[in-house]
C-alpha cells in the first residue's frame, strides 16, 4: 500500500505534472525574465500562443507537413516489412531466429552513427556519389533534400514495423492458407484473400507504430532533411531555444499530442482487441 | 517475391552500416573516402578528451537510469498486475503508459519546464546537468520496465506460488524464492532495454541537461551537425561490436526458448 502511494507520487510529479506544466506555459506569453513568461494571472494574454498555432499558416503547415511524412514514412515501412516479414516467418525455424536478429540488430548499433552513415552516403563528396562519378554519370545533391530525410526516417523506424507484423502473421493457421490452395487459389489470390485480411489489424498497428513516433521526430530532419522541413519537432526546439518564446513551443506541443489523439486512440483499440 | 524483398530490406538496414564499420578502419581523412588500412581513427577517438568524458558520462547515466527504472518500473508493473480494480487504476495505468507514446520533443519541453518549475521553487536546486538526464531516463526507460515486468507478471503460473504458500512459506519467502527468480528476465531485459535507451536519447538529454551534462549522444549530435568526422565511424564501429556481442550472447541463451512453441494458435 504505501509502495503504491509513492509510486502514485512519482508518476504524479514526473509524469502528469510536466505535462500540466506544458499546458499552463502554453496560456502564457512570451516575457523577459527566468522563466521567460508571463502568465494570464499577472496580465499576460491568455490564449493568444494557442490561436497563434492554430491559425497561423506557419504552425498550421508544421503540424500537417508533419503528419504527411509520419505517412509517408508509415506507408514505406508498412510495404517493406510485410514482406519481410513473411519472408522470416516462412523461413526454417533455425535461420528465422537470425533473421530476426538481423532485423533487431542494427536497431542497437546506436541510432545517430547510422543517420552518420546516411550522412556519409548521401554528401556531396560522400560514397553514392563517388559511385556515380566512377560510371561516368553527374554527382547529385542528396543530403539536406526530402528524399534523404525519408530514406533516413524508413531506415531507423523499419523494425518498429517489422516485430508486430512478425508477430501476426507467425500466429496464422497455414491450413487456411493450404485449403484457399486447394480450392484452386494462385499465389496472389491467397495473399489478397487470406493472408491480407487476417494480418489487416498487424498492418494497421505496424503503421500506427511507425506514425505515432514519427510525427514529432527531430533528429533526422534535422541531420538529413533540407531547411525547409519545418516538421513540429524542429519548431518547437527553435522556438524554445533559439527564439525563446516558450508558450508558442509548449503551445506546439499541446497542437502535436492533440493531432496525435486519433491514432493513439485508435492503436489502444487494436491493443485491446489483438 | 518476399524473399527479395527480406533481402533488399536487410541490405537496406545493414548496408549503411556496414560501409560505415569498413570505412572505420581507413586512414584517409574525409569519411567514406579509402585511404589504406588503417587504426588511426580508434586512436584519435581515444584521444578526444570531450568525446572520452562524454563516453565515461553516458555510461554513468544509463547505468544509474536503467538501475532506477527497474526499481521504479518493477513497482509499476507489479501494482498494475497484482494490484487489482484499485481505486484509480485506469488513470495509474494511463499515467505509466504516457511516456511510451509522448513525442519525444513532447517529453523532453515537459521534463525541462519540471525541472525549472523545481529550480523556481527551490531557489537554484537541482542544477542541470547529468542528474537530471538521469532522472528523466529513468522515468522514460521505467514505462518500458513495467510493460515488460506486468506481462511477465501476467503469464507466470499463479500454481507456483501457492505451492510455495501451502508449504508454509511465508509471502516474504514466496516473493524472494518464487516471483523474483521467475520475473528476473524480465527485469534483465528491461534494465538491458534502458541502458541502450539512455545510451542512445539525444532529445530528451538535449532538453534537460544544462552545459555540464554533455552526455554522448549530444556530442556526436553536435559533431554529425558540423560534418561527420571519421571519429564517429570508429564510435560506431566500437558500439556495432558491444551490441554484437550482446545480441549473439542473447540469442544464443534464448534459442531453445524461442524455437520451442510450435503448438500455438
Amino acid at each position: 500500500m504505501i509502495g503504491r502511494a509513492l509510486l502514485w507520487l512519482v508518476l504524479t510529479f514526473g509524469v502528469a505534472t510536466p505535462l500540466a506544466l506544458v499546458a499552463a506555459i502554453a496560456l502564457g506569453e512570451a516575457a523577459e525574465g527566468i522563466p521567460p513568461v508571463r502568465f494570464p494571472w499577472n496580465g499576460g494574454a491568455a490564449t493568444d500562443s494557442l490561436v497563434l498555432i492554430a491559425t497561423d499558416p506557419f504552425y498550421v503547415g508544421a503540424l500537417l507537413s508533419s503528419l504527411e511524412v509520419a505517412a509517408l514514412t508509415a506507408a514505406a515501412c508498412v510495404a517493406l516489412a510485410f514482406p519481410m516479414a513473411l519472408g522470416i516467418v516462412r523461413a526454417r525455424p533455425g535461420p528465422r531466429i537470425w533473421l530476426l536478429a538481423a532485423v533487431m540488430l542494427p536497431f542497437w548499433t546506436g541510432f545517430l552513427p547510422r543517420m552518420g552513415a546516411w550522412i556519409g552516403l548521401f554528401r556531396d563528396s560522400g560514397w553514392i556519389n563517388g559511385v556515380l562519378v566512377e560510371f561516368g554519370l553527374p554527382a547529385q545533391q542528396m543530403l539536406y533534400t526530402d528524399a534523404a530525410m525519408l530514406v533516413g526516417m524508413v531506415h531507423a523506424y523499419l523494425p518498429f514495423a517489422v516485430l508486430p507484423l512478425f508477430g501476426v502473421l507467425l500466429r496464422l493457421d497455414p491450413r487456411l492458407e493450404e485449403a484457399a490452395a486447394d480450392l484452386g487459389a494462385g499465389p496472389v489470390a491467397r495473399l489478397v484473400t487470406v493472408v491480407l485480411p487476417q494480418a489487416a489489424p498487424g498492418i494497421a498497428a505496424a503503421f500506427l507504430l511507425v506514425f505515432i513516433p514519427a510525427a514529432g521526430e527531430y533528429v533526422i530532419p534535422e541531420l538529413l532533411g533540407p531547411p525547409s522541413a519545418t516538421l513540429v519537432g524542429r519548431v518547437v526546439v527553435q522556438e524554445f531555444f533559439q527564439n525563446r518564446d516558450w508558450p508558442v513551443a509548449a503551445a506546439l506541443s499541446l497542437g502535436l499530442l492533440v493531432v496525435l489523439l486519433p491514432p493513439l486512440w485508435l492503436y489502444q483499440r487494436l491493443g485491446t482487441q489483438g | 517475391m518476399r524473399r527479395a524483398a527480406l533481402c533488399f530490406g536487410l541490405a537496406f538496414l545493414w548496408l549503411p552500416v556496414l560501409l560505415l564499420v569498413g570505412y572505420a578502419f581507413s586512414a584517409a581523412r574525409l569519411p567514406f573516402t579509402w585511404g589504406g588500412f588503417s587504426l588511426r581513427w580508434f586512436g584519435a577517438l581515444l584521444a578526444n578528451e570531450r568525446l572520452v568524458e562524454a563516453t565515461l558520462l553516458s555510461l554513468r547515466v544509463a547505468t544509474g537510469a536503467a538501475s532506477l527504472a527497474v526499481l521504479l518500473g518493477g513497482g509499476i508493473g507489479w501494482v498494475l498486475a497484482r494490484h487489482g480494480r484499485f481505486r484509480g487504476r485506469a488513470l495509474f495505468g494511463a499515467l505509466a503508459a504516457a511516456p511510451l507514446v509522448l513525442p519525444e520533443v513532447v517529453t523532453g519541453l515537459s521534463l525541462l519546464l519540471l525541472a525549472v518549475a523545481v529550480q523556481t521553487l527551490t531557489e537554484g536546486w537541482p542544477q542541470r546537468g547529468a542528474g537530471t538526464v538521469l532522472i528523466a531516463h529513468a522515468l522514460l526507460a521505467g514505462s518500458y520496465v513495467a510493460v515488460l515486468v506486468q506481462a511477465r507478471l501476467a503469464s507466470l503460473d499463479p500454481a507456483l506460488e501457492e505451492a510455495a504458500r501451502d508449504l508454509g512459506a511465508t509471502p516474504a519467502a514466496v516473493f524472494r524464492t518464487i516471483t523474483l527468480p521467475l520475473v528476473a528476465p524480465a527485469l534483465a531485459a528491461g534494465w538491458l532495454l534502458g541502458f541502450t535507451l539512455s545510451l542512445d536519447d539525444v532529445v530528451v538529454a538535449s532538453f534537460v541537461s544544462g552545459p555540464a551534462g554533455t552526455t554522448l549522444p549530444i556530442a556526436v549530435f553536435s559533431m554529425l551537425r558540423l560534418g561527420l568526422t571519421p571519429e564517429v565511424n570508429a564510435l560506431a564501429a566500437l558500439l556495432l561490436l558491444t551490441a554484437a556481442i550482446c545480441m549473439g550472447g542473447a540469442a544464443i541463451l534464448l534459442r531453445p526458448r524461442v524455437v520451442a512453441p510450435k503448438a500455438e494458435g
